[in-house]
């Protein structure tokens, strides 16, 4: 075909090479799509019960919910106590840029106070922190808490983070609630919540 | 020429095209052993491939067997544990020639103009290989593999609003999982290997534009027969060049033979021990790291104590290459003609590069960070002060072509 007009030809090209950008977008949406969690990693996101009679203060349980690792400790009378006094420490202390659920959103991140349930997730780079209950032994001023030795990040009790450590924010606190005393459903906020993502 | 070469010649002109960028190449006789490192590089790659190919035999990339598969290749296949130890210690020496082969070109200042483009396409193979090395270092999927992969897609986590979600698409999962490992497997063998291939393609033409520099920084036109009276100076690439490149590569491989036979996981720094541990997405090793040589960028991420100023400043660190030949601001080339700021800021830079290796494979202390920081600050330092040092210091006359 002979176009004898310049500025038609300027606009056929134009054209094209606009559609064809457009085109080639639309073609790679469904390989983009494709990389998305499946069905299968969704489906492990069914919630999980945890039988948790035995669990006493300093001990801890760590099971898996979506593939991460999840901690449920139980917190003494001291422990609930010393929460408080370290408020000044912490970057984050009311969990204003943190994540849990709204049942989980208090001054001790958890619906019990002794019993708490978070994910063992650093949010610095992913490293799973250790569970160190007893006093001075990460350092002499330790509190009890978690500590990543990754990258040196460390998290009271309620998983709130210290100041001066590279972590930005609280560990996140999964949904979860107790159907009775002894037990413990991880991944819903109440009966009935089939699936929480 | 044969008759067949004839008819093959008229239809697919390949004896003259090698001929062209052989023979009729043309290189200044100053080029020394340095330039040989793009050489050993190219073997290297070579047999990466073969090495992987074989390798791909008996590898399952699922979370069940990946480790296993290996394991029984090690044990269980005949020469398989020269196979992975090939291909393990080859990614090693594949990166010191690299290392090499950039030091060479920062130190006669191949980046400078007209060969840009040139540096630039270096620096887009060089970034693809840290891909393809951190995408082949999870399929092993011991301890550190898991572990380093968590870590690094938690990179992603820091973008603002659309961080978590970014990473969830990457790894396929809410974390790292067998998804992610089938997907990685797939960069690191199609996908990122394409994509390197077609660079070093580039890179290949690009320099053939422009020709070879030399430790002399003099002009050479590479497609030019020279001058009689500079037969000496002005040597075609086959067969001077290339016989000593062939020397340096043999050299090279004798090494390289030799840490494949001797001492295969080179004491931890090529394979790590806490690797042979079988992942464990419950328990963190105490102490994780990266392979020698992604440390430096490691330890940059590590000195700056916040999480999104980490990954910006260690992604800065990379990026900062592609700006070199405009942040030169020097007459000469050759670091032989370049003024004592020049010599000493490079001094500096080196030795900030190793210390900042040394920093990213040890425990994050507070004196190693201190140090860290100064090395980070150092590293910066050499490229953001380059346009101010490159202009005010003396340099010698360069020679000329004659």
């Amino acid at each position: 075909m002979v176009v004898k007009s310049k500025s038609r030809r300027q606009f056929l090209k134009f054209i094209v090479s606009s559609l064809s950008v457009v085109g080639a977008l639309f073609a790679f949406w469904p390989f983009v799509k494709s990389m998305q969690p499946g069905k299968k990693a969704q489906s492990a996101s069914t919630p999980i019960t945890v039988d948790i009679k035995g669990l006493l203060p300093n001990q801890k349980i760590a099971v898996t919910w979506q593939g991460m690792p999840i901690y449920i400790i139980r917190r003494s009378e001291n422990q609930i106590a010393e929460l408080e006094k370290i408020e000044s420490q912490l970057r984050d202390p009311d969990s204003l840029y943190s994540k849990q659920p709204e049942k989980s959103n208090n001054d001790y991140r958890s619906i019990n106070k002794d019993v708490f349930v978070v994910v063992a997730i650093c949010t610095h780079l992913g490293c799973s922190p250790t569970y160190k209950p007893e006093q001075a032994s990460v350092d002499k001023d330790w509190a009890g808490g978690f500590f990543c030795a990754c990258h040196g990040s460390k998290f009271d009790l309620a998983g709130r983070v210290y100041k001066k450590v590279p972590a930005p924010t609280n560990l996140m606190v999964p949904p979860y609630y107790f159907p009775n005393k002894d037990t413990i459903v991880i991944g819903a906020d109440k009966a009935g919540d089939e699936r929480y993502v | 020429m044969s008759k067949l070469g004839n008819w093959l010649e008229q239809r697919f002109p390949v004896a003259s095209f090698l001929s062209k960028n052989l023979k009729e190449y043309y290189v200044h006789s100053s080029v020394n052993f340095w330039y040989a490192m793009g050489a050993i590089a190219f073997v290297m790659l070579a047999v990466q491939v073969i090495s992987g190919i074989f390798l791909l035999m008996y590898y399952v990339p699922t979370t069940e067997q990946a480790f296993s598969s290996i394991q029984y290749m090690m044990r269980e296949v005949s020469y398989g544990w020269l196979i992975r130890y090939l291909h393990v210690v080859g990614a090693s020496f594949f990166f010191i020639a690299i290392y090499l082969h950039m030091f060479r070109a920062l130190l006669y200042g191949s980046y400078k103009n007209p060969r840009e483009f040139l540096w630039m396409s270096g620096v887009v193979i060089y970034i693809l290989m840290i891909a393809i090395a951190y995408t082949g270092y999870v399929l092993p999927w011991g301890q550190m593999s898991y572990w380093a992969t968590r870590v690094i897609v938690s990179f992603l986590t820091v973008v603002p609003y659309v961080g978590d979600g970014l990473a969830q698409w990457l790894q396929g999962d809410f974390v790292v999982s067998s998804v992610t490992l089938s997907r990685f497997f797939a960069f690191h063998i199609v996908a990122f290997p394409l994509v390197i291939f077609l660079f070093i393609g580039i890179h290949i033409v690009a320099l053939h534009v422009v020709g070879s520099n030399n430790p002399e920084g003099v002009t050479v036109n590479a497609h030019k027969k020279p001058a009689k009276n500079l037969r000496k100076k002005v040597i075609p690439f086959y067969p001077y060049v290339i016989s000593k490149d062939l020397f340096v590569v043999f050299v090279a491989l004798a090494l390289f033979l030799g840490v494949v036979f001797y001492a295969p996981t080179f004491y931890g720094f090529f394979l790590e021990h806490i690797n042979q541990i079988p992942a464990n997405p419950m328990v963190t090793p105490s102490h994780i790291h990266p392979v020698w040589y992604l440390s430096p960028f490691y330890a940059i991420l590590r000195a700056v104590p916040d999480k999104l100023l980490g990954v910006i400043f260690m992604f800065l660190s990379l990026v900062i290459l592609f700006f070199l030949p405009w942040l030169d601001k020097s007459p000469v080339k050759s670091m032989r003609y370049k003024g004592r700021l020049s010599k000493g800021s490079l001094c500096v830079f080196i030795l900030s590069v190793i210390m900042l290796g040394y920093y990213g494979m040890v425990p994050a202390t507070d004196t190693h960070l201190f140090w860290t920081r100064i090395f980070t600050v150092l590293y910066f330092g050499h490229f953001v002060l380059m346009p101010i040092y490159t202009r005010i210091e003396t340099c010698k006359q360069p020679p000329e072509l004659n």
